[in-house]
């Protein structure tokens, strides 16, 4: 999923400063999953941001709305039948989201209250990793099913670089060396020959590098 | 002959190599590399030019070579892929030989956030063995990455790094072969303190008979304290240094450490000489420049040989 972390109250504060009513919209997918923009976290968002307005003597009206997802033109319709009364929009979506209400609520500024981070996995309760950089090309199958792309700091292809130590990443101590995740793994497989395989250069253009992608899928056209 | 570099020339005759290295200043005082390239000068083959070491910004390791070339020493170009992607660095391989620099070290790069920029966006389009193969593909084949030809080839000896000490252990000579494999003419290790260790790994290397298919050159850095021992042991990622070569350096006290330091770094040269499969050392007197002489003599290196 996407993990997503709120941005401090002060930033989102100054965003909407201008205005005396807003749209606070939350998100079910996977902000809701990484507890940072679901219908729980709408509900926090809008009463810190009251509190704060109207202890400075400027009281701000909040609708909240929570939808099944941002980023389908489906689901934005109980958005639609309520936005006309609000001059702008705060999503708590993933930039994805943000951006998909903007092209779709041409009136209004829409305003992001989360980071989005990355692409990874609840590790643990409260935590959660990135797995995934999204590449468009992947190689999982020639390294035991841990990223190099995303989980080395140099995303190096061949091993690790000088600075892997006691499993560590040379960058932070609390960061595992993603060559020696691989290692381990391919140990564990007995597949220890796939480290031997020399990656030639990477063709980065399915990447962000060739620029914004699109996937077509022409039977599912309408 | 591939490059015909000073170094190449050495080690194709067979003779033990010294390199050295020099790191470029914080600006673009040419005096600092002036100051120490005369204190290299005729006690190494090849000087390495550290590119941007530790990811702060110093000057280039093309204008820092090509200014020894001019003051008729030898640079070994260190470039790392951090900085740059396979445009730029290709196009940088084509200056560097028009400017006369015959070798390269190929190179990964400490990560920005060791540098003074930790903020930076960093590149690594190609990491360190795929540079190998990309400079043998200039060299041999005449071609650039994206397959166009060359307009007068860049023929570059080509080097690359070898950490032993680093981990996964069994990893790094699998990871050297991959270089060999890649294309790389000869190898510089990090500096080496556990020579037991390292002559594990030499052992492995042989088992593979990598020694025979590159130039292994040692690498060795004389300790100026025993602050700077435990920092190496301690704070450098991938850098080992056995507790005995700690007491050493505190039993020598506060006044006789350098001294200590330097007996050190002559007698692990004369170790590394005697082992199988090691055709030379990379000495790295860090800001220290002015013990390399006196070293290289100790460890009856010296006179440096003339090749032709």
């Amino acid at each position: 999923m996407i993990i997503a972390e709120g941005k401090p109250i002060k930033d989102i504060l100054e965003m909407i400063e201008v205005y005396d009513k807003i749209v606070v919209a939350g998100c079910k997918g996977c902000v809701t999953v990484c507890s940072t923009g679901g219908e729980k976290e709408v509900g926090i968002l809008s009463s810190a941001l009251r509190l704060a307005r109207q202890a400075r003597g400027r009281p701000l009206e909040i609708k909240e709305i929570t939808l099944e997802r941002q980023c389908d033109t489906e689901y934005l319709e109980p958005l639609r039948e309520i936005a006309d009364g609000y001059p702008a929009l705060l999503s708590l979506a993933c930039g994805a989201g943000v951006q998909f209400l903007a092209e779709k609520f041409r009136k209004h500024p829409v305003l992001p209250a989360v980071d989005t981070q990355f692409i990874g996995v609840t590790e643990e309760q409260g935590i959660w990793t990135e797995r995934c950089q999204a590449c468009g090309n992947c190689i999982l199958d020639r390294t035991g099913g841990i990223c190099p792309v995303a989980r080395c700091s140099k995303s190096l292809f061949n091993g690790p670089c000088g600075g892997s130590k006691g499993g560590k990443c040379e960058i932070d101590s609390q960061v595992d060396c993603g060559w020696q995740l691989i290692y381990d793994r391919l140990k564990e497989l007995g597949q220890l020959e796939k480290l031997e395989i020399i990656m030639p250069v990477k063709d980065w253009c399915t990447s962000r590098d060739g620029g914004p992608r699109k996937r077509i899928r022409e039977d599912l056209k309408i | 002959m591939k490059a015909g570099s000073n170094l190449e020339k050495i080690l194709a005759s067979g003779q033990f190599a010294v390199t050295g290295e020099l790191g470029p200043p914080k600006g673009a005082d040419v005096s600092v590399i002036e100051r120490k390239a005369k204190l290299l000068k005729g006690n190494v083959d090849s000087i390495n030019v550290t590119d941007n070491q530790t990811a702060i910004v110093r000057m280039s390791s093309i204008a820092v070579s090509a200014i020894l070339i001019r003051m008729g020493l030898e640079p070994n170009m260190q470039m790392v892929c951090r900085d740059r992607n396979r445009i730029a660095m290709q196009s940088d391989i084509f200056g560097a030989y028009a400017l006369g620099i015959r070798n390269i070290l190929c190179l990964s790069g400490d990560h920005q956030k060791f540098g003074n920029h930790p903020t930076a966006k960093n590149v690594f389009d190609l990491d360190s063995m795929q540079l190998i193969q990309t400079v043998k593909r200039m060299r041999d084949e005449h071609k650039v990455l994206g397959g166009d030809e060359i307009e007068g080839p860049p023929q570059m000896f080509i080097g690359a790094a070898a950490n032993p000490f680093a981990d996964p252990f069994e990893f790094r000579v699998i990871r050297l072969a991959k270089k060999v494999a890649s294309g790389t003419d000869f190898i510089q290790t990090q500096c080496i303190y556990d020579m037991d260790k390292f002559e594990r790994f030499m052992q492995m290397v042989r088992d593979r008979g990598l020694h025979e298919k590159t130039h292994i050159l040692a690498g060795v850095t004389p300790l100026k304290s025993v602050g700077m021992a435990k920092y190496m042991k301690e704070k450098v990622a991938g850098m080992e240094v056995p507790d005995e070569i700690i007491n050493r350096m505190k039993a020598a006290g506060k006044e006789k450490a350098r001294e200590e330091g330097l007996n050190i770094c002559v007698e692990q040269i004369q170790r590394l000489r005697q082992i199988p499969g090691v055709h030379g050392i990379h000495l790295m007197a860090i800001e220290w420049e002015e013990v390399v002489h006196s070293i290289v003599e100790r460890a009856g290196l010296l006179p440096r040989p003339e090749v032709k």
